[in-house]
């Protein structure tokens, strides 16, 4: 099909930006109904304690309050507890996971009551006069410590904390080991996070008590998942939910991926009460509740010649799973445990992982999920390799970069399309001006003084277009991993796209529109973009893992060529030619020599539509469907570089440039691309220098707001140099990869390999994440041979 | 969060808002710029019964030269200090310090008055003061007085202001000849100081003459360095500078936090004073970082 590329690849700017540049996104806080009351949660200020009692009454005779209920009191609105949709072994261990906790708070922020009142105020103000008794119990909230056999249980019906290992062996690895010359072993902590989206979370459910509908908006990424659980937590029959993700969802990172205390319990009081709920998270509030991400201790140890050339991997790591198990949780390191050998070659490879509960908040998929951790762990460790043989460290990534080609397999099982990495590093390296750095930082170095630069590098490649469901099937995944799209041309010539996608800040409508338009050859802004509401999209999988070019966009694609195939024929009845005898150019048929003979794609909407003359077996109307289910995952790649410089005097480290060179194969718009390098490179960044979330032995979170959580700003970063490489996927006919994680897989190590090379002069070989400038400071004491 | 209720009041005088703090008990507060009153009361960490918003008391309000010394009133506007053409001479050290507080959102807002009032020992301005040594002026119903910021701020969170009295302004000494420099180190560009060094130095052709040195964020309340600013008389060297800074491990142990052990923290304050202290100093060859 021959069609003239007008928006896709171009910088059209995003059509959601002036509603939401001017104050007119339509957010969930901003929904009002008739009747609607608001729910607050009284949550335990324990890491572990058992509910000894629970006292409403206080809260229930407040000023505006309906009703307040215990965990016990609503214990028989559940059909089934939070669903746990990923488990990854055959024996793992999954705890009860109830809304409202009935016998045992297992983390601060754990619910144990909720109020319900006519406005948002009465309901806080009188969730403080609910009466808990509990009995406080010793809580673990280190990973390692929890993995230790005198440790508190946090779930006593299990004999240990351990919820299961999963384990992945390719090749002979003792042997590789066995005839390396050097083999490098590191331990790498890598920090909880908390998700930072924008717009925290909020959930209204109404019931229709005469029918039994429900409707439920919520702040999701996944409205069409969550209406099927739903179903199952809270025994409704599916057809009579109906799911709305608001048109604008202020982000997410993995955080709305999810099914939630807080929703399961909106629906549960909307059907006793007959009346709409709402529930809005603050942003405090959403540190204890919404889920986190990383909190996992990783050996890496890599077997190599004297040359550096990598022969093996053993990785084993211990991941936190917080106080029960989240959707997606135990799958997350999954999602990384082919990828500690990045984009490097090796004969044999172990990985193993062990997912440990500990009483604190559940953690899930935040933004790369499995992904971030694994490449840092291979990006730090190939340089310490680096070092170890004495091999510059962007020479040692090149030497061990898999071939260039398609489907190269890796040794950590998969097979990767379009890998081309050299490109990228090299791409890097000239944006950079190694050679200058080099030289720049031997004169720092001579010099002596108190501010030293350094250069780190990470080569990554990731998985995204998540993916063939069968698949997941080996994986034990409990959904499959296409989408949906429709595309319907209007009377009027325009067209709608319905998708299975549900952006919250991506810029889906953006992006389709664009894809659309060149294949219908319409006007931009006459396509229309539906998403989030399982009533107008009845079908799809949504928005996580960097999944929804590569799935849902192609299914647009897709769906617009079959849309053309109609038209086509429709054309070929009404210029009485045969099909063949069409040309089909940017929304025109033409008859083949006789140019001046046409249908456009309007033209040929209105004739669909009034069905006035159809050809035989035709139906009305011009539209068409598809469901993509995609055959391989994709694998984008790059080479990202990061230029510090340290005081060595204060171990403060300023981030002076930040290089991005990556690869999505074709881009649909620049503009959004450019935006989800950026806002992922910063969220990489900033687990590198900034975020941490802290627990105190007894289970509080230290870091409960922003104040001690350090979420960076503008201010810390440097401009971004973005560039990319184009090799197209070939696993969809658009070559498409995508980009939403990409920053954030990418960044952290760069950022802690330039540290370290800033500071390899003094004997500095590792910061741990976050470096702080203490840390960073004590880091050089300890090189220096102090006492720090 | 949303704060637990309240009363509100606008006073429309400074004698109308000591009468509505009187009235209002214990519990009523003023409210100034709101950034360190409001945050916590969306948290209910604080829950005044009673708001009198001082605000619209333009008397409170201006930055004047009067001899020697500066006037600010309390309303003074971060903003407004930093751009405050009368702070001459070592007094320079108020506007530079103004100029680094929080981001221009809370510039424009925060007043120098509430700063002094909240009394938080991670604030910048209390520091400033009290190397200036400068007065804190407080009006009540029994009338007005002066009290030295030496003497005003007693502890974290706590000062010298009884309750129902209002801070209205702070005079500050000049001191023409001397240079200043504040050395604030922090994690984000808008957040509190883990460790600020404010320091005034008479620098003069022989060396250093007379110094003074304000510390944020390294005790309970701010805190002067006596030894180190005894130390730096006579310095000419950045030698000397350097070995008269490591006087501040000789005050009491700072506390520690999730930003910074107190070990890092008396570091930290070493390596500020002597790059302030070479920054005030202005001569060349002194600077360091
Ligand atoms: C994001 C953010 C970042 C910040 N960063 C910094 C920073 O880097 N450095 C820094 O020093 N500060 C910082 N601040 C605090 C800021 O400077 C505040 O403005 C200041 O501390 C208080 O001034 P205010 O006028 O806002 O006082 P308010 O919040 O109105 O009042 C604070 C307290 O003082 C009392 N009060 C106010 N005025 C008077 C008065 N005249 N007499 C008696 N009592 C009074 C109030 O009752 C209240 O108890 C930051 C604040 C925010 C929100």
């Amino acid at each position: 099909m021959a069609t003239a590329e007008k928006y896709v690849g171009g910088g059209v700017p995003r059509k959601e930006d002036p509603k939401l540049l001017t104050g007119q996104g339509q957010f969930l806080e901003g929904l009002t109904l008739p009747g609607m009351l608001h729910a607050a949660l009284v949550r335990s200020p324990h890491g572990s304690a058992r509910i000894n009692s629970v006292d409403v009454s206080a809260a229930a005779a407040a000023e505006g309050v309906v009703v307040a209920y215990s965990g016990a009191d609503l214990a028989d609105e559940w059909a089934a507890g939070l669903p746990m949709a990923w488990p990854v072994t055959d024996d793992i261990r999954i705890p009860d996971h109830w809304p409202v906790a009935q016998d045992v708070a297992r983390y601060v922020g754990d619910a144990v009551a909720v109020v319900v009142a006519t406005s948002r105020n009465a309901a806080l103000d009188a969730a403080e006069l609910v009466e808990v008794e509990y009995g406080v119990q010793e809580a673990v909230v280190d990973v390692e410590a929890a993995l230790a056999d005198d440790a508190p249980r946090v779930h006593e019906s299990f004999d240990d904390n351990k919820s299961y290992t999963w384990a992945l062996t390719n090749g002979d690895v003792d042997a590789a080991f066995a005839k390396a010359d050097v083999v490098v072993s590191e331990r790498y902590t890598q920090p909880r996070l908390i998700p930072n989206a924008m717009e925290p979370r909020a959930v209204v459910a109404q019931s229709v008590p005469s029918t039994g509908d429900f409707t439920v908006w919520s702040t999701t990424q996944i409205p069409h998942v969550a209406k099927v659980l739903f179903a199952l937590t809270l025994g409704i029959p599916e057809g009579q939910i109906r799911v709305i993700a608001p048109t604008d969802v202020g982000g997410g990172f993995g955080s709305k991926l999810n099914v939630y205390a807080e929703e399961a319990l909106c629906i549960a009081l909307a059907r006793r009460l007959g009346r709409p709920v709402k529930w809005v998270a603050g942003r405090s509030e959403g540190y204890l509740a919404t889920i986190h991400g990383r909190d996992q201790i990783q050996q890496i140890e890599i077997a190599a010649t004297s040359d550096g050339d990598i022969l093996g991997y053993r990785v084993n790591i211990a991941a936190a799973m917080g106080a029960y198990l989240q959707l997606v949780a135990p799958g997350v390191p999954l999602l990384g445990a082919f990828l500690y050998c990045g984009c490097y070659g090796g004969e044999a490879y172990h990985f193993e992982c062990t997912g440990v509960f500990t009483n604190t908040t559940p953690t899930d998929a935040y933004r790369g999920a499995g992904r971030p951790e694994a490449t840092y762990a291979i990006e730090r460790a190939i340089d310490a390799l680096a070092r170890e043989v004495g091999v510059d460290p962007a020479e040692i990534r090149r030497r061990n970069f898999l071939p260039a080609g398609d489907m190269v397999q890796s040794p950590g099982g998969l097979a990767f399309d379009s890998a081309d990495y050299e490109p990228a590093l090299d791409r890097a390296l000239e944006l950079l001006d190694y050679d200058g750095f080099r030289s720049d930082q031997a004169e720092r170095r001579e010099g002596g003084g108190s501010r030293q630069i350094g250069v780190g590098f990470s080569s990554y490649v990731e998985i995204c277009g998540l993916a063939p469901s069968q698949v997941l099937a080996s994986l034990k995944y409990a959904a499959g991993g296409w989408d949906a799209a429709t595309v319907r041309m209007l009377p009027t010539g325009k067209a709608e796209v319905v998708t299975g996608s549900s952006p919250h800040g991506q810029g889906h409508v953006t992006s389709w529109s664009q894809i659309a338009a060149d294949a219908l050859g319409i006007p931009y802004e006459d396509v229309t973009v539906l998403h989030g509401d399982t009533h107008v999209a009845p079908h799809g999988m949504n928005t996580y893992g960097s999944r929804s070019l590569a799935v849902a966009g192609v299914a647009v694609h897709n769906a617009c060529d079959r849309v053309v195939d109609k038209a086509r024929g429709l054309a070929a009845h009404l210029l009485e030619v045969a099909p063949e005898d069409l040309e089909y150019e940017a929304g025109t048929f033409s008859v083949k020599g006789v140019p001046d003979r046409t249908k456009s794609m309007p033209e040929l909407a209105f004739a669909a539509w009034t069905a006035h003359s159809l050809p035989e077996d035709s139906e009305p109307g011009l539209e068409a469907s598809c469901v993509y289910d995609p055959p391989n995952f994709t694998f984008p790649f790059g080479t990202h570089v990061a230029v510090v410089e340290v005081d060595t005097d204060t171990g403060a480290v300023d981030l002076v440039r930040y290089i991005a060179v990556d690869d999505c194969g074709p881009v649909i718009n620049p503009v959004i691309v450019d935006g989800q390098v950026h806002g992922g490179v910063a969220q990489g960044i900033a687990a590198a220098l900034y975020e941490e979330a802290t627990y105190a032995e007894d289970g509080t979170l230290e870091t409960s707001s922003m104040v001690n959580y350090l979420v960076p700003s503008a201010a810390e970063f440097p401009s971004f140099e973005t560039d990319r490489t184009v090799t197209p996927s070939t696993s969809n006919p658009m070559g498409v990869k995508g980009i939403g994680e990409a920053g954030t897989i990418g960044s952290a190590p760069a950022v802690i390999n330039a540290i370290v090379d800033a500071l390899s002069h003094l004997g500095v070989t590792d910061v741990p994440m976050p470096a702080s400038p203490e840390r960073v400071w004590r880091a050089i004491q300890a090189a220096q041979g102090g006492e720090a | 969060m949303i704060p637990a209720s309240f009363d509100y009041e606008r006073a429309s005088s400074l004698d109308e808002a000591l009468s509505l703090l009187a009235a209002g008990g214990e519990d009523a507060r003023p409210l100034a710029g709101g950034h360190s009153l409001l945050p916590l009361m969306r948290l209910r960490l604080a829950r005044p019964s009673l708001l009198v918003d001082i605000g619209g008391l333009d008397e409170l309000r201006g930055v004047h030269a009067d001899g020697n010394s500066v006037v600010i009133g309390a309303l003074t506007t971060h903003h407004e200090v930093a751009g405050a053409s009368e702070l001459t001479g070592g007094s320079g050290l108020l506007a530079r310090v103004a100029e680094g507080i929080g981001d221009p959102q809370v510039r424009h807002r925060g007043t120098l008055g509430g700063s002094v009032a909240h009394a938080d020992p991670a604030s910048d301005l209390p520091a400033a003061l009290l190397a200036l040594d400068a007065e804190v002026t407080l009006a009540g119903r029994d009338g007005t007085r002066s009290v030295a910021a030496a003497d005003f701020f007693v502890g974290p969170f706590m000062s010298a202001a009884a309750d129902g009295e209002i801070v209205t302004g702070v005079r500050v000494p000049k001191r023409e000849g001397w240079g200043s420099a504040y050395r604030k180190f922090q994690r984000r560009a808008q957040d509190w100081a883990i460790v600020g060094v404010a320091a005034v130095v008479n620098w003069t052709e022989s060396g250093i003459a007379g110094a003074a040195i304000g510390l944020t964020n390294m005790g309970g309340t701010p805190l002067r360095a006596p030894g180190v600013e005894a130390a730096l008389v006579g310095a000419s060297e950045k030698a000397q500078i350097t070995a008269a800074a490591s006087k501040v491990s000789e005050l009491e142990t700072p506390p520690a936090d999730e930003n910074a052990s107190s070990e890092y923290r008396v570091h930290l304050a070493q390596v500020l004073i002597a790059r302030a202290v070479a920054e005030a100093a202005g001569c060349p060859g002194m600077q360091s970082g």
